[in-house]
């Protein structure tokens, strides 16, 4: 299979991945079963990965079955004991420094995958054909999943919650066989889902049931006795007792095909806007699936897999997964562990929408008694309210048992007098977006809590170190910034103002861990960091608005960078007067960079609350909205086509990057990527944007230099 | 009294018995958890008896000898919670080191006689590769300083020693023909396909070599000689007699049966194996140990009314050769005698302590298919610090014709 020119692949740094061989035997089956575990050595948080050398063990393994004697009636793969296998060693891209020889050498690298897997798959043994199976215990991912694809049968332990071909989330395509395999198992509309659909919403997974559901899995058995009962089914096939090809549910071809395809394609539209290769490439080749032969496929796949591991889509992706799986858990710049005190009850001053999903949150999370306050009777029983409601809601849809949702809702509490924060060790106010208000609420909190209890802010724009100057003890005042909707976005911003402590950090960040949220450490800056960096975007495309560029034209000026939401959808999302108070928080800060909103505070004096009429595709910017928008400024400010204002947004955002980092908001450029990554969904092939600015040269053009040098998140 | 005790007590029936192939300590099962046995044995006796309903099982009571780790935490409970019962299914441990699935079987027997339970599930569990013997044992200093016991009881080697002591009829010569026997009689039934039927596969997985599927006793050394028996070292006494070779090893396995009153195994289709006659246990001095299984023996017969004479067969634990042929001595039974552990014994199979006492009953059950001529049969055992256990069957195949073991096999009803 593999070419002449083949570069010898070696990574000294692969974590090696064995393919033991035993030989069991089974009542009535003439000739010992091979059976190969997979298996690093290492246990189950280090799951067994695929790098040359793993490769090359599938290829030995093979070698030593075909010699053994007696000659094996079977062959079935397994894994360590949780895991069968979660693919390729991604390390063994990134390992590379020289971008010339990635190509090359990741052609052979998939070209290797096919040859190992499809030569265990195939099961001839000197022209002899046995059967062979996958008998899939633990998490198999993209070449895992490839692996168990090239055997003739499958049976999946029920207790498996990872199963999918993930390479499209991540910048790849299938490479070992699953593009073409897959819509030949399962047809191409279940292929679409599972190779397409499912990485690029949220690189959403199957589970064993639904595996089974989708052809995946020829059987489900349990987990208690997972590979006894696998090789006991195993035997009854053997025998000829079963026949579970017989049972699979036969693939449509044709138009059936070519549907699933537009399909995946009118769906990556959807998400991406073809801003990155990924998700066509792989639809390409699912498309040619239908017809080719495996040979034709598989070297389309290569070729397929070499061009996307070059791109710097691919390169951006690797370091947005990065920060998201290292750098997103143990925030840059965070005090000694050491220092967090413990908490054991919570305040939430106010009972309105977020304080409600506050308590929500740090009841199910910190599983500690929370109190809501407010001076309204009305008000706290519809806050507390809200908080059960939730519960119960969760209830319903069993994702809490009765009991849970029992002790959850009688941990979540009102009080119209905040002594009973006298015992809390963490309060957070979620009051109205107004100095005076809040540092009022700080004061009556001071008098009531011990002197080291936490007061945390959920301000979206305003200063914590003013709002704390009068207190007694100001160093125990933080800032912890959610993202609407709570129990959605993972991102958090914790800010330290002028006069915080450490332990006060310490504190916070311990419990964003315990909320399973993910921290962005920032100074007390207005509108702190993700929100500066949003509206300064926003307010290039609403000034473009103002000035004359129509409406949607503006809106969709972003679309070619595949952003989750057009600028006019993220302004409904979060509530045109939040925008407004933290673009005029900005514009009183920064009046040079950042404008004076009048469109916007048109269209919140108009008491709208949405931009868009209709729904689906007839959705369209309400022409009411349209003009509040454009205030006409006249004068000879010229009006920008959509081009120049996707230019315009960028600069402007490359320029405020810069500007944040030099003042020292957040620690560096991977910052600001992980704040929007995780806090308004950027895409990974974007890398959040610093490695888009850096590739396209705009950061170099717009501030002077780049935010990481080439080889971080960039090829060049 | 119970309402179903209140005028008698109930049949207690035998309704099928499973175990894992043995292993040797760090052998086929040196990475693979306790726990994990006795789950493999719980689900395949709930396979082989399709028309139980699981919610019908009252109790799982699970013997282990040393109740740590893998082993602790009330491992019947866990057994259970594992193997997929239903939550309602309530469990316990159960400890008499070696006759602990003895006691899991009397025990929750007891309680199916006078109507607590319908149903149960005993057996018992040892991995001696993780849980050596004396394993954190703490004795009270008492033991010594006011000489309760011999210094010896504590290692079973020495008790057996101890044994020989006081039979001097009981020869090297002897044990090690006796040895040898087992082990050729072990070599026979495997042949013949008489152990296979009852175990259950395991999966042992290895991290240097792979997983395997465990589908035979690992113990066997069907190519024992005498000769090469007799150059065996005699590990607790110089010159001594006791050896590796005439003793059972140090193993791993787990075992376990389903128990249930006679009406309730009629009632649900359930095979009746064995009918429970009665029990002993009985205490001896802890330095010899290994003849308590002759005064449990003796209380066992008296309980019930019967004689050692009309004893069919004899599954008797091999701990060691010397308490084994004891045993035989006093009830003037030949060291070769055919109803004396037909299929071999411990010394070949292996001996995981708490584990053994059911894989006695589930081989004396398919003795009982074999020999409708016989009626009742006994399994018995030594135990640590000087006890016996002793448990007596009915066989109720008694006066049918003659099954063999292959159609018992596949039918797993031969009355």
């Amino acid at each position: 299979m593999t070419s002449t020119d083949t570069p010898a692949l070696e990574y000294p740094g692969e974590v090696v991945t064995q393919a033991h061989v035993r030989y069991v035997t089974l009542p009535d089956v003439a000739g010992p079963i091979a059976l190969i575990t997979l298996d690093n050595g290492l246990d189950h948080t280090r799951p067994s990965t695929f790098g040359p050398a793993g490769l090359r063990n599938l290829l030995a393994a093979m070698d030593e079955i075909e010699t053994h004697a007696p000659a094996v009636a079977a062959i079935a793969v397994t894994g360590k004991p949780f895991v069968f296998s979660v693919g390729a060693d991604l390390s063994f891209r990134t390992s590379f420094t020289d971008p010339q020889a990635v190509r090359p050498a990741i052609h052979a690298f998939s070209e290797l995958g096919h040859a190992a897997m499809r030569r265990i798959g195939a099961g001839r043994l000197h022209g002899r054909k046995v059967p062979t199976f996958a008998l899939v215990n633990g998490a198999a991912l993209g070449g895992g999943l490839e692996l168990a694809l090239h055997c003739d049968y499958r049976a999946v332990s029920a207790a498996v919650r990872t199963l999918a071909l993930p390479e499209v989330f991540l910048g790849l395509v299938p490479g070992w066989g699953g593009t073409q395999l897959l819509p030949n198992l399962v047809g191409a509309d279940t292929a679409v889902t599972i190779a397409v659909a499912n990485p690029l919403s949220q690189n959403r997974m199957l589970n064993a049931g639904q595996a089974a559901e989708l052809g995946l899995a020829d059987v489900l058995l349990e987990p208690a006795d997972f590979l006894e009962e696998a090789l006991r089914w195993a035997g009854r096939v053997i025998r000829g007792e079963i026949d579970p090809a017989a049972a699979r549910t036969p693939v449509r071809r044709g138009q059936a095909w070519a549907d699933a395809v537009t399909r995946g394609r009118a769906l990556a539209d959807a998400k991406l806007h073809g801003a990155a290769p990924a998700a066509y490439r792989a639809l390409q080749l699912i498309e040619l699936a239908e017809t080719a032969d495996l040979d034709a496929g598989l070297a389309a796949e290569a070729d397929a897999l070499a061009d996307v591991a070059v791109t710097e889509e691919l390169v951006a992706s690797l370091y947005a997964f990065d920060l998201v799986q290292k750098r997103a858990k143990r925030p840059v710049g965070g005090p000694d562990k050491a220092l967090a005190r413990p908490v054991t009850k919570v305040g939430v001053v106010g009972a309105g929408l977020m304080a409600s999903q506050l308590a929500a949150l740090f009841a199910q999370r910190l599983e500690v008694p929370v109190v809501l306050t407010d001076i309204d009777q009305t008000r706290l029983d519809a806050g507390v309210a809200a908080v059960h409601a939730e519960m119960d809601n969760l209830l319903a849809k069993k994702k809490l048992s009765p009991d849970r949702a029992s002790r959850l809702k009688a941990s979540v509490t009102g009080s119209l007098t905040k002594d009973v924060f006298a015992d809390a060790d963490l309060v957070i106010e979620a009051v109205f977006e107004d100095l005076a208000v809040k540092r009022k609420v700080l004061a009556e909190l001071e008098a009531v809590v011990s002197p080291t209890a936490l007061l945390l802010t959920n301000t979206s724009a305003l200063s914590i170190s003013a709002m704390a100057s009068e207190l007694t003890h100001p160093e125990r005042v933080a800032g912890l910034h959610f993202f609407n909707p709570v129990a959605v976005l993972p991102l958090v911003e914790v800010v330290r103002g002028k006069q915080t402590d450490d332990a006060a950090i310490a504190t916070t960040l311990a419990v964003v861990k315990k909320l399973k949220k993910n921290a962005v450490l920032t100074t007390d800056t207005p509108a702190f960091a993700l929100n500066r960096l949003l509206v300064r975007f926003m307010d290039e495309v609403l000034g473009a608005i103002e000035n004359g560029t129509p409406p949607a034209e503006a809106d969709q000026a972003p679309e070619p960078l595949g952003l989750p939401m057009s600028p006019l959808a993220l302004l409904e999302l979060v509530g045109p007067p939040i925008v407004l108070h933290v673009a005029e928080t900005l514009h009183a800060a920064y009046p040079d960079r950042f404008g004076k909103p009048e469109g916007l505070a048109r269209l919140v004096a108009a008491g709208r609350a949405n931009v868009h009429a209709g729904t689906g595709d007839s959705r369209k910017i309400d022409q009411q909205a349209a003009e509040l928008l454009r205030v006409q400024t006249g004068g000879d400010t010229p009006v920008l086509t959509g081009e120049q204002v996707r230019e315009a947004a960028l600069a402007a955002l490359a320029e405020e990057i810069r500007i944040l980092l030099d003042d020292g908001v957040v620690a560096e450029a991977a910052d600001v990527d992980l704040s929007l990554i995780l806090g308004a969904g950027w895409p990974f092939h974007l890398g959040g944007i610093t490695p888009y600015l850096d590739r396209t040269g705009i950061s170099e053009k717009v501030t002077g230099r780049r935010f990481s040098p080439p080889g971080v998140a960039t090829i060049s | 009294m119970f309402l179903a005790a209140r005028d008698s007590v109930r049949d207690v029936v035998f309704v099928d018995g499973v175990r894992t192939p043995f292993g040797k300590a760090k052998g086929v099962y040196a990475e693979t958890r306790s726990d994990d046995l006795i789950v493999k044995v719980i689900r395949e006796l709930l396979r082989r008896n399709p028309s139980l309903p699981a919610e019908r099982i009252d109790e799982v009571a699970i013997a282990a000898t040393t109740q740590i780790g893998d082993q602790g935490l009330t491992i019947g409970r866990t057994a259970g919670i594992l193997s997929g019962l239903p939550r309602s299914v309530p469990g316990y441990a159960i400890d008499r080191m070696c006759a602990g699935a003895v006691t899991a079987v009397t025990t929750t027997a007891s309680a199916i006689a006078i109507g607590a339970y319908d149903v149960a599930i005993a057996g018992g569990v040892e991995h001696m590769g993780r849980h050596p013997m004396g394993e954190a044992v703490d004795p009270n200093p008492r033991f010594v300083s006011e000489q309760l016991v011999d210094l010896s009881a504590l290692v079973m080697g020495q008790t057996a020693e101890n044994v020989h002591d006081r039979y001097p009829k009981i020869t090297k010569a002897r044990v090690d023909a006796y040895a040898l026997a087992s082990q050729q009689k072990v070599a026979k039934a495997y042949a013949n396909g008489w152990i296979q039927p009852d175990l259950v596969p395991v999966a042992g997985r290895h991290a240097e070599s792979g997983w395997e599927l465990v589908t035979a006793d690992e113990p066997p050394r069907p190519d024992t000689t005498v000769a090469g028996l007799a150059g065996l070292k005699t590990p607790f006494r110089p010159h001594g007699r006791v050896t590796a070779g005439n003793s059972a090893g140090i193993n791993d396995g787990a075992t376990g049966c389903v128990l249930a009153a006679a009406d309730v195994a009629e009632e649900l289709g359930l095979t009746a194996k064995m009918s429970l006659v009665g029990f002993g246990f009985a205490g001896v001095e802890p330095h010899v140990m290994g003849i308590g299984p002759i005064p449990s023996t003796q209380k066992a017969l008296a309980r019930t009314g019967l004689s050692i004479d009309d004893i069919g067969l004899f599954e008797l634990n091999e701990a060691f050769a010397v308490q084994v042929l004891a045993f035989l001595d006093h009830f003037g039974i030949s060291d070769d005698d055919p109803r004396v552990n037909p299929y071999g014994g411990a010394i070949a199979l292996g001996h995981p302590l708490a584990a053994s006492g059911v894989r006695l009953m589930t081989q004396l059950a398919r003795q009982f298919a074999e020999h409708p001529e016989v009626r009742y049969g006994l399994t018995a055992m030594c135990v640590g610090l000087g006890m016996g256990a002793t448990t007596i069957w009915a066989n109720p195949h008694f006066g049918t014709a003659a099954n063999t073991s292959q159609a018992a096999d596949r039918t797993g009803e031969a009355a």
